[in-house]
């Protein structure tokens, strides 16, 4: 049984039906669009590979079946640079030609040694964008610079470091100083500094400002107020964003090592390619422990330095 | 309140100076970790041999590299002949033997000589105007190089030698005495004078042949001619409009090859997006697995989250090289390698979502008897869906960044083309041209994701 509306009632019942439908319109509108772009994009993606996706998936597992070594050991062998009992003298199972002679009988394996130099990319790569990004963070902030062209100029080149392509940059220094990680760590380096500076101004901005006060206070000059009122109370914020950009890193430049960069990712690119199965899984398992360490580590680190405060949220670019 | 004065403070610090001193330990920490980061850097150093690859580096070139991506040279050259020159441009100029460029202006060839090759104009002398006040004037027997107040005056016998008079101003190089000399104009250009030919090569700001290449009917023209030319009736050719040859031949310029690259743009945006998507849709349902305040089992709990830790560790990388063999190199390649990564991802993110939420609105449905699926429906959703579409559009963004970088290795899209045109190290303003598109198209992204996440989570929480 339903009661009869009142005249106001009535008003206040139709401008629901009107809101709640509209809602309804947009909702489905939206998911119409996304339907369309999908099947549009999935078509045209499928249209423009090499091979069908329907084609292919029967033969997906082929390539798995290539990648299976002929005993367990050889993964262990390839990791370690021990000879293997295959050797044929091809460049499948020569794993002891790289090994990395300290002194004497004292080794390091090839794709550790490959593993750390990635790593010293990536570390060197942090350490430098973040001094830099550090420098330029206070001078895009809005509580610390009132020269609006100021901020606007650091803010924009900040936007540029960061999205321009590192492919690109990394590019551009292979064609100067040849192969090698050098281009990696500068490319890997300025898409740093726009990263973090961007991270680092927006904590600058949400600093407690009393400190800063105190110091204008009495008298203390721009440096000096940056130097002892913010940076006490962001730098555990800086370090916490550095060591996920440190994370990031490792996998950037894993990747940029692959197109040119030197480290493992060159490595991996190369046994892929050339189906050389045990050396692949290697360095699969050696990747993949790397980054599930630096992860653990870094989060660690992280806890210790700010709490249980989330940050996966600004881990993208 | 009470205030310490001065006078109390100072009595307290000669009382207790620990207090008032800072820890020594924390100060050595400090200076233990400078130390520590600059001796990281110098063993960095030694470790990449950073001196010996920066010193080995072609620097010189790079500056010709920058130059490419803005700008671009025609180069005319002049081959001596004993009674003539003989003009000519390489191929794909906008230039060719009955089109020069207005600052190079020729004398009439001697009328006894004998016509030149069908690709080349023959001139009794040519003068080459660079920028405003320098000039390179050319005879068959002698080359007099004008740069300020300075000139370069070189003998010519053609084919056979050539000598300076005089010293050679700082501007002009040659290695030895007979040799080839190369005369500097800075940004403006260079030339190099031989005992065969004189090669001009003048830069200028702009890029060349950019709508229509040397084999299109409309090279050349001025902008009013070719919008006359579309406009008219008169077919160039009879099969289309000349509307519909101007945009083929624009997309099929072979220089800039936009129909190309505009494709490879494409694929990668829908990499992106459908890789985002896609693990966006899988990671939703999981991350209900994964948490553990929704799926009481601590080992389903334990064996999603690992799974998403797999997806995630992997690297991009592995997954692109990985799904490039079994697809072939394509888009659908870097789609599988962006899913399975940000299903990783999301999976983790989202689950961190769900187990942060308020229980309050489950109890509630619980509580007048909902169904389960009604239970997270009404009591999680509304809560989470608002901060997973706003982490998804942040990736997506992210992600066609990464879809670049993913396309070199061979996943499609424009990275590879990318990657190509730099290692021919003559294409770099095709390079500037991609990387022009890939930043506006980053930039319409990152607009549209923030506005969208505003509107989602309001603006304080999104930044």
């Amino acid at each position: 049984m339903t009661m009869p509306l009142s005249e106001a009632g009535l008003a206040v019942e139709r401008h629901w039906r009107e809101l709640a439908g509209r809602r309804r319109l947009y909702t489905i509108g939206g998911l119409l669009f996304l339907f369309v772009a999908l099947s549009g994009s999935l078509w045209f993606a499928n249209d423009s590979n090499a091979g069908k996706f329907f084609d292919r998936l029967p033969h997906f597992f082929d390539f798995t079946d290539q990648m299976i070594p002929r005993d367990g050991l050889e993964v262990g062998r390839a990791l370690f640079d021990l000879p293997s009992p295959y050797d044929d003298g091809s460049l499948k199972f020569d794993y002891p030609e790289g090994r990395m002679y300290l002194f004497g009988p004292v080794y390091v394996p090839e794709y550790v040694y490959k593993m750390i130099e990635t790593i010293n990319i990536a570390l060197v790569s942090t350490i430098i964008g973040f001094a830099i990004g550090f420098l330029l963070c206070f001078l895009a902030a809005s509580n610390l610079v009132t020269q609006r062209w100021l901020r606007f100029f650091v803010r924009r080149f900040l936007e540029i470091l960061r999205a321009f392509p590192e492919i690109v940059i990394a590019g551009f220094f292979l064609a100067i100083l040849s192969m090698g990680a050098i281009p990696a760590i500068i490319a890997v380096s300025l898409h740093t500094i726009g990263a973090l500076g961007k991270l680092f101004f927006e904590v600058v901005e949400n600093a407690d400002m009393k400190a800063d006060e105190g110091l204008r206070a009495v008298g203390g000059n721009w440096p000096e107020r940056v130097w002892f009122g913010i940076v006490p109370q962001v730098m555990p914020n800086f370090l916490s964003y550095a060591l996920l950009r440190l994370e990031i890193n490792v996998r950037a430049s894993t990747i940029i090592g692959a197109v040119g960069g030197g480290g493992i990712g060159e490595a991996l690119r190369l046994s892929i390619s050339r189906n050389h199965e045990a050396k692949t899984i290697a360095i699969i398992i050696l990747l993949f422990c790397t980054i599930v360490t630096v992860d653990q580590l870094s989060a660690w680190l992280r806890k210790k330095l700010v709490g249980e405060q989330a940050f996966a949220f600004g881990r993208g670019e | 309140m009470t205030t310490l004065s001065m006078t109390d403070r100072r009595a307290i610090g000669d009382r207790h100076p620990e207090l008032l001193a800072g820890s020594w330990r924390k100060r050595l920490i400090g200076w233990a970790v400078g130390v520590g980061i600059v001796a990281y850097l110098a063993f960095a150093w030694w470790f990449f041999s950073v001196g010996a690859v920066l010193a080995a580096g072609n620097w010189g070139i790079a500056g010709t590299y920058l130059a490419d991506w803005v700008s671009h040279e025609v180069r005319p050259q002049i081959d001596f002949r004993d009674d003539r020159l003989d003009v000519s441009y390489p191929r794909f100029s906008s230039y060719r033997a009955d089109r020069h460029p207005e600052w190079l202006s020729f004398g009439e060839p001697v009328a006894t000589a004998a016509a030149p090759a069908a690709n080349k104009t023959s001139a009794g002398s040519v003068t080459a105007r660079i920028g405003r006040r320098d000039t390179i004037e050319i005879t068959p027997s002698n080359v007099v190089v004008t740069r300020g107040t300075e000139t370069l005056a070189v003998a010519v016998v053609p084919e056979k030698s050539i000598s300076v008079e005089g010293e050679l101003p700082a501007w002009a190089t040659q290695k030895a005495p007979g040799e080839k000399i190369t005369v500097d104009f800075g940004f403006a250009g260079s030339a190099q004078i031989d005992a065969d030919d004189v090669k001009i090569r003048h830069r200028f700001l702009g890029w060349e042949n950019f709508f229509f290449d040397a084999n299109s009917p409309f090279w050349g023209m001025s902008f009013s001619q070719v919008t006359g030319l579309m406009v008219s009736d008169e077919r160039i050719d009879p099969k289309m409009s000349n509307l519909a040859l101007a945009w083929d031949n624009v997309v099929n310029n072979a220089e800039w090859q936009h129909g190309d690259v505009w494709l490879k743009l494409a694929q990668t945006i829908v990499m992106a997006f459908v890789g985002t998507l896609f693990a966006s849709l899988l990671a939703f349902p999981l991350a209900f697995m994964a948490a553990r305040n929704i799926t009481r089992n601590r080992l389903v709990n334990q064996v999603t989250k690992r799974f998403f830790d797999f997806l995630r560790s992997v690297d991009m990388l592995i997954w692109a090289l990985f799904f490039t063999r079994a697809f072939g190199p394509g888009p659908i390649a870097g789609i599988a390698a962006i899913f399975f990564t940000d299903t990783g991802t999301f999976g983790k993110l989202y689950s961190e979502a769900i187990e942060n939420i308020d229980d309050k609105q489950r109890e509630g449905m619980r509580s007048v008897g909902a169904s389960p699926a009604s239970v997270q429906r009404y009591g999680v959703v509304p809560q989470v869906l608002p901060v997973l579409v706003s982490q998804s559009l942040y990736f997506w963004e992210s992600n066609t960044r990464s879809a670049t970088i993913i396309g070199a290795v061979g996943a499609g899209g424009i990275g590879l083309k990318l990657w190509e045109a730099m290692r021919t190290n003559s294409d770099w303003e095709n390079v500037a041209y991609m990387v022009l598109l890939i930043l506006i198209v980053v930039f319409i992204f990152d607009n549209i994701s923030t506005a969208l996440r505003h509107r989602l989570i309001g603006k304080k929480a999104s930044d």
